[in-house]
Parts: C-alpha cells; sequence; structure tokens
C-alpha cells in the first residue's frame, strides 16, 4: 500500500488526513487488506454474488403525495441557512 | 447519408451518443412520498428521506416503475424483468446522501431502437443502448451571494429515466432529429412532459470525430444541452473545436465539458473530473426489483399508438402525404384533434384547415390546441359547408376568421350574416347576362381569343352577387353564354 | 419495598398490574440509580423529565385498566435510534447536537406498547466497535470487575452502555443493535442476555445506518424472557424499510417455554478455535451437556467456510458504511467545520466529525469499493457471503439450532487489544456469521470464568425461528441458574 494510494482514497472519502494519520492509515489499510486477502484462497468460481439475505420481493409504494412540505424540520438541524435553503460556500464549476 | 464536415486535411466524419435523463411524469418522487410538482418554495418538496436525514430508507414508486416499463416498451426495447438498484458514490452539496440511487450493471431496460427524421425526408434507425431509473439532485443556486451558494431540494429524488442511445448519430441534424423524436415518444406515451424550460429532458452529447472508416476517435462528453437549438450549437461547436485540435497536431482529452448557451462554446469542466471513481454497489437498502411478465404485457396493452405508426397509419388511411403526416403526429393532441376533425370527411381537406389555418392563427397568439377556441367539431362543421356547397373556399376563409374570434359555430356565423351560397342557377344567369351586357368590348376580345379575360367576368359576377355565387356554376354558366370552351 | 431497579421486566409487570408501585416509582428509583452509576458512563443524555412525564401517562394507564405490554417499563435507548426532539449522536462528534425531527419505528413501537425512556445510550461511534472505547462521549466501565482487581474493563460493543445500564441496574433493559455481533456479545462480557432477531424483523427506519445489510435491532435485558417481551414489541413489519418482512410476530413471550425435548442442536466443529481459553471450551461443553439432559440430541456440523467470515465481513461491513456515513458532510446537520472551500470544508468537517475507528473503516471502505479492486473485494467477499449462507442451510437441514460459546473471551481491560484492530476484530468471529447470514442469535449468560467474569453461550437459529432460539436459551438460562451481579449492587 503506497502513500500516494491513501492519498487518492482519502480524497475520494473526503477525509482530511494529517501526515501523521497518513502513515498510521498506510500501515493499518495494507495489514487489514493484507489479512483480507486470504479470501482469494477460496475458490469461488461459478459462484453468484449475494448482495442481501433478505428473501423478499422489493416492496413498492402507490404513486402518492404523503410527505414533504416540511421544510422546517428538513432545516431545523443545519449549520447555515438563508430564506429557506441549506448554505454552503461557493461552489464554482 | 451521414454528411461529412470538411476540414483542412479532408473529410470528418462525426460520431454522436447522446444519454437524454427525462423526468418521469408522477405526483411523487422516486423513492419517498414527497411531490415531484415543479417549483414551489425552497425545500417545500422534501421529505427527510430526500434530504437523506440519519437513518431514513427509500421505498420505490410503482408508478415510476410502470413509466420506465412503458417508456422502454415505446422504444420497442428489451424489458428485463429483474434490475438492480446501484449507489453512484460522489460529494457534491445537492446530492444529500452522497450518492445517488441508480441503476450500473442492471437496468430495468435494455437495447432498442427508435426511427429519426431527416430533413431530407429520409428515415434513420438509432439503436437504445439501454434506460434506467435514478434519482435526480437537488438545485445549487449560486447567484443568490457573493461568497455561497444556497442549496434547494424540491428536485432532489425526482424520478429520472436515463436513457443512452448508441454511438449511431453522425451530425448535428440527426442528433436534434433524435432529441425531437424521443420528445414524441415520450409524450406520446405520456411517461415525461419534454418540457425544457423546467428542465424535465436534459442531454449530456458524446462528440468524437474520426477520417471516415478509422477507429472511432476519442470522446467528448458535453452537458447541460437542454434544447433542440443547444443540441444543434453545441454539436456543432464540439466538431469544429476537436477538428481544429487535430488538424493543428494536436490530440483530444477525454473530458466532461460544458455547454455555456451564453457564450455559444462548451468549456472543460475538469475541476469536476478531479478523481471521480463512483464506487457503484448494489443499494443494500433495496432488494432486486423484479417485474413479472405479466406486468409488462398488461403494460403493453395500454401502449397509445406510437408516432411512427401513427404517420403510416394517416398516410395509408386518410392519403396525406408524408410531410402532412408527420406534422399532424407532431404532437398526440393534434393528431387525435384531425382525427375527431376528419371522420365522416375529406380528410385532406380538413387537414389543409388544421394546418394552413389553425395552426398559423395558434402559433401567431402563442396557444397550443389544448387553447383553441375552435373545436375539431367546428372545423369539421365549416368543412361541411363547403363540401355541400353552402358557403364557397373563398368565404369560408372569413366564416374561418370569426370562428375563431367569436368562438361560434360556422352554420350560425353563415345564418346571421347571409353568407348562404347562391346556388340557383337562374339568379346567377341573370346576372352573368348583365355583366356581358355591360361590357360587350371584353366580350368580343375574349371570343377573339383574349383568355385571360375569363377571370375579369368572374370577378365581376363575384362582386355583384357578394361573393356568395357557387363559383363551379359560374364557371359553367359564363362558359357556355361566352360561347367557347 | 423491594429494590426497584433489580426486578426483571416480567416481575415489574406483574408488581405494577397489582399496584405495589407505580410506574413514576418505578422511574424515580431507576432515575435515582442512573445519578449513583454515572460513573459507567452508559448515558450520553438522561431523559429523566420525559421519563417522569411517560410514567405519569403509564400510570394513568393503569388506573383506566388499559395498560400496553411494556407499560411503565424505563427502558435505555442505544443512542443510534433517532428520537423525537432528543439529541441523537450514534455517539460520534459529527452529529453532537442534532435533534432528530422523527421517531425511529423501534422506538415509536416501545413507547406504543407504554415504555419509558431513561435516556440515550453510549456506543461504539457509529456503532463500530467491540469495546465500547470508540466513543465521542466517552468510555463506557463494565460494571463487573476482576475478582480482586479494580481495573475498569470493557462492557463490549458496540451496544456497550446498553448493556452497562441493564447489568448495573439502571435500565430494566434496552434497544440495542447487531452488525457484527453488537448485541451478542456486549451482552455476554456483562452477564446478560440479547438476541438479534432475524434480519428484516425489526425495521431499520430511523436507526443511523452503520451497514444496511447487516443491522438488525434487538433488545438486551437479564433474563431471556425480558428479551422476548422488548422483541414482541420492537419487530414488525414497516413499509418504510424496504428490506422489512412482511410477517406475522409471534407471541414470543406467551410461546417461551425451557423445552428443548427433542430438538436437534448443532455444534459446529469450526468453532472450536486455536488458542480459545479452556473456560470457554469447558463452559461451551457444559452447555451442551445442559441441553443433553434436558432431552436434546447434539450433533457436530461443519460451517467449512467460518473461518473467511471475518475477513467477508471486514469487507462489506465498511463497504456499505463508506457509502452510508456520505452524508455527513456538514450540510444539513452535524458538525461543520467552515471553509471558504466546498471540498475542503467537507474534508475538515469528516477529519475532525469521525473518530479514528470511523476513519479507518471509511477508508477501507472507500478502497474495497473503488475501480480495479471492486472485483476483488467487495464481489468476493460477496460470494464468501452466499457460500457463509449455504453453509448454514446444509446445517439447518439436519439440526434446529446452532450452539456456540459467544465471544472468545471474556470482558478484557480498556486500552486492551487497542494495537492492532484486527485483533479486536477477532471478538465477533463467533458472532458476525449471524450477521452475515441475517439469522438470530441469542447470547445467555451461563456463568463466570475464574476472575469471576461472565461468560455467555450463543444459540443460532433458523431464519424467523427466534422462537426456538429463546426456547433453547430459556433451558439453558434455567439449568445454568446464573444468579450473579456485579459487585456492590
Ligand atoms: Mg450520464
Ligand atoms: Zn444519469
Amino acid at each position: 500500500m503506497e502513500k500516494q494510494l491513501v492519498r487518492k482514497i482519502a480524497r475520494l472519502a473526503r477525509l482530511a488526513l494529517t501526515p501523521e494519520q497518513e502513515d498510521l492509515a498506510t500501515t493499518q489499510l495494507s495489514n487489514t487488506l493484507k489479512w483480507i486477502e486470504q479470501l482469494q484462497a477460496v475458490n469461488t468460481d461459478g459462484v453468484e454474488p449475494l448482495a442481501s439475505v433478505a428473501d423478499i420481493h422489493l416492496p413498492l409504494r402507490k404513486d402518492v403525495v404523503n410527505d414533504g412540505n416540511c421544510a422546517e424540520a428538513v432545516l431545523a438541524n443545519a449549520p447555515e441557512q438563508a430564506q429557506g435553503y441549506f448554505v454552503v460556500p461557493k461552489v464554482v464549476e | 447519408m451521414a454528411s461529412l464536415v470538411e476540414g483542412k486535411t479532408g473529410s470528418w466524419e462525426v460520431v454522436i451518443g447522446m444519454e437524454v435523463h427525462a423526468q418521469i411524469t408522477a405526483h411523487s418522487k422516486l423513492f419517498s412520498g414527497a411531490s415531484a410538482a415543479f417549483g414551489g418554495e425552497p425545500n417545500a418538496h422534501v421529505s427527510l428521506v430526500d434530504a437523506a436525514m440519519p437513518g431514513m430508507l427509500p421505498v420505490l414508486n410503482e408508478f415510476c416503475v410502470e413509466q420506465a416499463i412503458r417508456t422502454g416498451l415505446g422504444l420497442n426495447a428489451q424489458v428485463n424483468e429483474t434490475s438492480v438498484f446501484e449507489r453512484k458514490n460522489y460529494f457534491y452539496p445537492d446530492l444529500p446522501q452522497g450518492y445517488q440511487i441508480s441503476q450500473f450493471q442492471h437496468p430495468i431496460v435494455g437495447k432498442g431502437e427508435i426511427e429519426i427524421d431527416l430533413p431530407d425526408g429520409s428515415v434513420k434507425t438509432i439503436g437504445i443502448t439501454r434506460l434506467h431509473l435514478e434519482q435526480d439532485a437537488g438545485k445549487s443556486i449560486h447567484d443568490q451571494h457573493p461568497t455561497k451558494s444556497y442549496v434547494d431540494l424540491n428536485r432532489s429524488g425526482c424520478a429520472l429515466m436515463e436513457i443512452v442511445s448508441e454511438p449511431d448519430i453522425r451530425s448535428a441534424d440527426e442528433a436534434c432529429a433524435y432529441w425531437a423524436k424521443l420528445r414524441m415518444i415520450l409524450r406520446y406515451l405520456g411517461t415525461c412532459d419534454g418540457n425544457m424550460e423546467e428542465g424535465s429532458m436534459r442531454a449530456d452529447v458524446n462528440v468524437s470525430v474520426r477520417k471516415p472508416g478509422a477507429p472511432l476517435g476519442t470522446r467528448c462528453e458535453i452537458k447541460n444541452v437542454n434544447s433542440i437549438k443547444a443540441v444543434q450549437m453545441a454539436v456543432d461547436y464540439e466538431v469544429q473545436r476537436q477538428i481544429e485540435i487535430i488538424e493543428g497536431g494536436g490530440k483530444i482529452d477525454q473530458e466532461t465539458r460544458l455547454w455555456d448557451p451564453a457564450k455559444g462554446a462548451t468549456r472543460s469542466m475538469r475541476s469536476k473530473e478531479e478523481a471521480h471513481d463512483y464506487r457503484y454497489f448494489p443499494d443494500p437498502d433495496l432488494l432486486p426489483l423484479h417485474v413479472g411478465a405479466d406486468w409488462i404485457a398488461n403494460i403493453k396493452q395500454t401502449l397509445p399508438e406510437l408516432p411512427d405508426q401513427k404517420k403510416h397509419r394517416f398516410m395509408e388511411d386518410y392519403g396525406l402525404n408524408a410531410y402532412d403526416s408527420s406534422v399532424l403526429i407532431a404532437e398526440r393532441e393534434r393528431a387525435d384533434f384531425f382525427e375527431s376533425g376528419a371522420k365522416g370527411r375529406d380528410a385532406k381537406l380538413v387537414a389543409n384547415w388544421i394546418l394552413n389555418e389553425l395552426l398559423g392563427l395558434l402559433n401567431k397568439d402563442g396557444k397550443d390546441l389544448s387553447s383553441s377556441p375552435v373545436t375539431a367539431a367546428q372545423i369539421g362543421g365549416l368543412i361541411d359547408l363547403i363540401t355541400d356547397n353552402t358557403i364557397s373556399g373563398k368565404i369560408a376563409k372569413d366564416v374561418f376568421a370569426q370562428m375563431y374570434a367569436s368562438g361560434k359555430d360556422a352554420a350560425a356565423i353563415v345564418e346571421t350574416q347571409g353568407l348562404r351560397q347562391v346556388t340557383d342557377t337562374a339568379a346567377i344567369e341573370k346576372i352573368i347576362d348583365e355583366v356581358l351586357a355591360e361590357n360587350p368590348d371584353n366580350v368580343a376580345a375574349y371570343r377573339s381569343g383574349k383568355d385571360k379575360l375569363f377571370g375579369f367576368f368572374v370577378g365581376q359576377v363575384m362582386k355583384k352577387m357578394g361573393g356568395k355565387a357557387n363559383p363551379s356554376a359560374v364557371n359553367d354558366i359564363l362558359k357556355s353564354k361566352l360561347g367557347r370552351s | 419495598m423491594t429494590n426497584l431497579t433489580h426486578l426483571t421486566i416480567d416481575a415489574a409487570r406483574a408488581g405494577l398490574k397489582k399496584k405495589e408501585f407505580s410506574a413514576v416509582e418505578l422511574t424515580q428509583a431507576h432515575l435515582s440509580a442512573m445519578e449513583k452509576g454515572r460513573k459507567l458512563n452508559a448515558y450520553i443524555v438522561e431523559t429523566p423529565e420525559l421519563a417522569l412525564q411517560q410514567a405519569k401517562q403509564s400510570d394513568a394507564k393503569y388506573a383506566a385498566g388499559s395498560p400496553g405490554p411494556l407499560e411503565g417499563i424505563p427502558l435505555g435507548i442505544k443512542d443510534l435510534f433517532c428520537t423525537k426532539g432528543v439529541q441523537t449522536t450514534a455517539a460520534s462528534k459529527i452529529l453532537e447536537g442534532f435533534i432528530p425531527p422523527y421517531e425511529s419505528t423501534v422506538t415509536a413501537q416501545l413507547f406504543r406498547d407504554g415504555a419509558v425512556m431513561l435516556g440515550k445510550t453510549n456506543l461504539d461511534e457509529f456503532a463500530m466497535g467491540s469495546s465500547n472505547t470508540t466513543s465521542a462521549f466517552g468510555n463506557v466501565i463494565n460494571p463487573w470487575k476482576r475478582k480482586g482487581d479494580k481495573t475498569d474493563l470493557v462492557p463490549g460493543g458496540s451496544s456497550g452502555g446498553s448493556v452497562a445500564a441493564v447489568a448495573g441496574r439502571i435500565a430494566m433493559g434496552a434497544t440495542a443493535t447487531d452488525t457484527g455481533g453488537s448485541i451478542r456479545q456486549p451482552a455476554a462480557f456483562t452477564g446478560i442476555a440479547g438476541i438479534k432477531p432475524t434480519y428484516g424483523r425489526c425495521s431499520r427506519w430511523g436507526i443511523v445506518a452503520f451497514a444496511s445489510s447487516l443491522d438488525q435491532a434487538g433488545p438486551v435485558a437479564r433474563t431471556v424472557k425480558d428479551c422476548a417481551h422488548l422483541l414482541k414489541s420492537m419487530c414488525g413489519h414497516d413499509p418504510k424499510d424496504s428490506t422489512s418482512a412482511n410477517m406475522p410476530v409471534p407471541d414470543f413471550v406467551g410461546a417461551l417455554k425451557p423445552d428443548v425435548k427433542g430438538l436437534k442442536i448443532g455444534i459446529p466443529k469450526e468453532y472450536r478455535m486455536d488458542g480459545m481459553p479452556a473456560e470457554i471450551e469447558k463452559l461451551w461443553q457444559q452447555g451442551i451437556d445442559w441441553l443433553k439432559a434436558a432431552g436434546a440430541e447434539t450433533v457436530e456440523v461443519s460451517l467449512p467456510h467460518t473461518k473467511y467470515a471475518l475477513p467477508t465481513y471486514y469487507i462489506i461491513a465498511p463497504a456499505e458504511a463508506s457509502s452510508n456515513l456520505a452524508r455527513y458532510d456538514g450540510v444539513r446537520y452535524g458538525l461543520r467545520v467552515p471553509d471558504d472551500n466546498l471540498i475542503a470544508q467537507y474534508e475538515k468537517t469528516r477529519a475532525a466529525g469521525f473518530g479514528a475507528e470511523v476513519r479507518r473503516r471509511i477508508l477501507v471502505g472507500t478502497y474495497v469499493l473503488s475501480s480495479g479492486y471492486y472485483d476483488a473485494y467487495y464481489i468476493k467477499a460477496q460470494k464468501l457471503r452466499r457460500l457463509i449462507v449455504q453453509d448454514f442451510l446444509s446445517a439447518y437441514e439436519k439440526v434446529d439450532a446452532l450452539l456456540t460459546p459467544t465471544a472468545p473471551s471474556a470482558a478484557f481491560a480498556i486500552g486492551e487489544n487497542e494495537d492492532d484492530p484486527i485483533k479486536m476484530y477477532l471478538n465477533d468471529v463467533f458472532t458476525v456469521t449471524a450477521n452475515i447470514a441475517g439469522l438470530p442469535g441469542l447470547s445467555v449468560p451461563v456463568g463466570l470464568d475464574a476472575q469471576g467474569l461472565p461468560l455467555g453461550l450463543q444459540v443460532l437459529g433458523k431464519a424467523w425461528d427466534e422462537q426456538t432460539v429463546l426456547n433453547i436459551g430459556a433451558a439453558l438460562e434455567e439449568a445454568a441458574g446464573f444468579k450473579a451481579m456485579p459487585e456492590g449492587l
């Protein structure tokens, strides 16, 4: 595991790491991955991946408006808001 | 035939594939019960699910699934009985969950195709790669504050269909025709209102160029292309840009570009591109979606006649030409209007009146058929008066203008204003005799070969009769009285 | 009057019904005990006013003769359950101050049935941990100590606050959640019972998500019967959770009987791990003997992929978590560390808001899902998941349930096992399989080790067969006659 890769992953995950945290993460990640590597020993040819054990069909909802109209609740915990909007530092495209 | 673009080094072939995001016509959102209506106070159409509050979970909207299936069938596509929702992970302030629920490896609709109508009258088939269901994001507003962006989640979670074409499109014209045809089909199906001002249809256009016969060139994805005009301009701009770069010895970077309608140019969005890795994986909050063959078959039964079928039927059943047919079927409502007016009547005549008179006036007033002051039955009534010779075509135009202004029936206008056409041959003969007697010189001139004078006599008769004489009776009697055939 | 905080839920219901004491008295007794028990750090937030108000309403219900099944029973609520109007943090700084405007389905059902909330119990941050040492609100202290040793021990995790409160007699029962063993392992560490039901039994709506395909809520309490009381209220179909099963909830209490006659109990041979403490091995054998004596047949079975369960879990859980925790971005709620640049704001907010273990798991999860590694890790783990499920299905063709130890050790000291995350992960080695396969699992306290610390046995059952699991648990409970209590209570 290279530090470069850890940096890329941290960036994807939007986590600022200090240089010390980066070092630690590099070691810990490579140890964890080494440990996980043992799965490669299992022959899984022809095995279908299983995402969920829930043995039911995806339930469907009727197309009815029965929620929303609760801007106050939606905004109640916002760190910053104005005129009914959430506010963030300017995003430049 | 694909239109090639000339550069300094010869001809270039343009290769285009389109990804169209169409908002599904539904009352509520794809995974929540909040309203999917356009507009509203900021964050009013937002549930706790749409705002991605901790512990909130998605529940799929059945009608949105039905709409996707209906659209798939309308695109002559394979509907997949099993599809899977996956998470597309990235951070953006208008993406509250930090991921978009979309479909990736297993979309609900697979391969299909549609026919597009090109300006030269030819038809081309464009392949559809897939259609998948996904959530819309919210909206960031950048012009309310100098250093802040404001986020409104009203659109967050609205249902979208992403319809991906094969790279079969070869010119800006074809791209426009594809967009127009797709919009028409969606509107026929009632699965998307196609309202571009409200962003109901948005396209990402993938453009590359190559020398004819060469392998595919590097493509750029142009985002934010949201109208026919924008499709045309963005493709033209991008093709020129790419050709200039390659001919200048450069090389195209595969990148995402943004269409800027104000500048009429595309520009790089490399900032957004940076380190994208969406880490798709099946959404563990949603199990695989199974749609039974029965459900698909039931939806198929309720499918309306689609634009191409209708066009061909109009040509065959009503004897209309391809152009008139394609104008009439452009909107389902227009086609219905025509058909209800044409029932039991001279269909070509009805088509002419709608295309040449009614649509012209409506267009001038910025109205559409739904707000037309003249109904299909009323147009039919007017045409009945023409075909049974109650009024002439010329009078009919005046009557129609009054119908449009007042909303009254043609028969009532003709009656109250005494516009009924005179078909009484004795009365016409009497007037013709008067006209011939008053113009002996012209009679002589005509008889000696000045054919053009025939129109003069017709005009004189009509004038005396206030335009109400039956024109063919006037013709017949004049010809026999003037003694030349 | 008896010491009200020492009653079981079952006994308290009877006492309340007979008006031997009021719900307010019962709640008051717990509120006083909570004050004395603050050194355990079991609660992040105490809600005495709410508790007394609810207790008053309960008394009115008793007076009116219409009490709910849990009327007036004071509970701790794991701070992973969103509670309307009461701060919910998942023990993370990133959610400090977050007041949900909604109530989780499970807590709503408990309150519907008359339960009283004493407060929000501490846990490992975002339920990620096995020792309750990752909470942003401090470690939870196990009420148990080693004989003649004052060293503070961990209560297990992640539901450390819930189990410490119940074992320490500052809650009669508590809600908990279990993603890899977070109900069962801490129950075993504190000498109480806890059951993780079948995946889909309890609604996940309103519970802060850790790993959605593994998370399941369940109760912890001092007896199997008390667990049955709580489980009955917590379960049920919820149309707001697409993975919630539309199945009737059995009368777990009414059908509870410590009867194992004729049952076939599997003993998975792969759970005999190298280096397992002899005392645990001995206790496991003891459990087998008790069940045999009670008329069950025990059979050795094989779950060949057991040793791969832990690494499989440590791919799937962080992968789902990395995505589930993306919503904590400082935009709509929770902590924000402001910056002029949005990306910098995200990165600073999340770095400051998440603790070390959560950050570690987010990184692992992001890595295993990232392009180029997805197939090798995530898809591989999903394939192993199927093989592990198949192991259980074939075992359950031969047996009705399985008996295993709950954890490979008794409670350890705070700070132990912390140098190496993988060593810490081994705590879950016997419990994760049930999460991977979605099966019900119960931990029952059955004895003490030589140092006087409680040990538990785990009963694993077939999907939707919590009743058999509870019945076997009740039989073990009866045979073990476990009555020990932490010192000083
Ligand atoms: Mg796209
Ligand atoms: Zn899309």
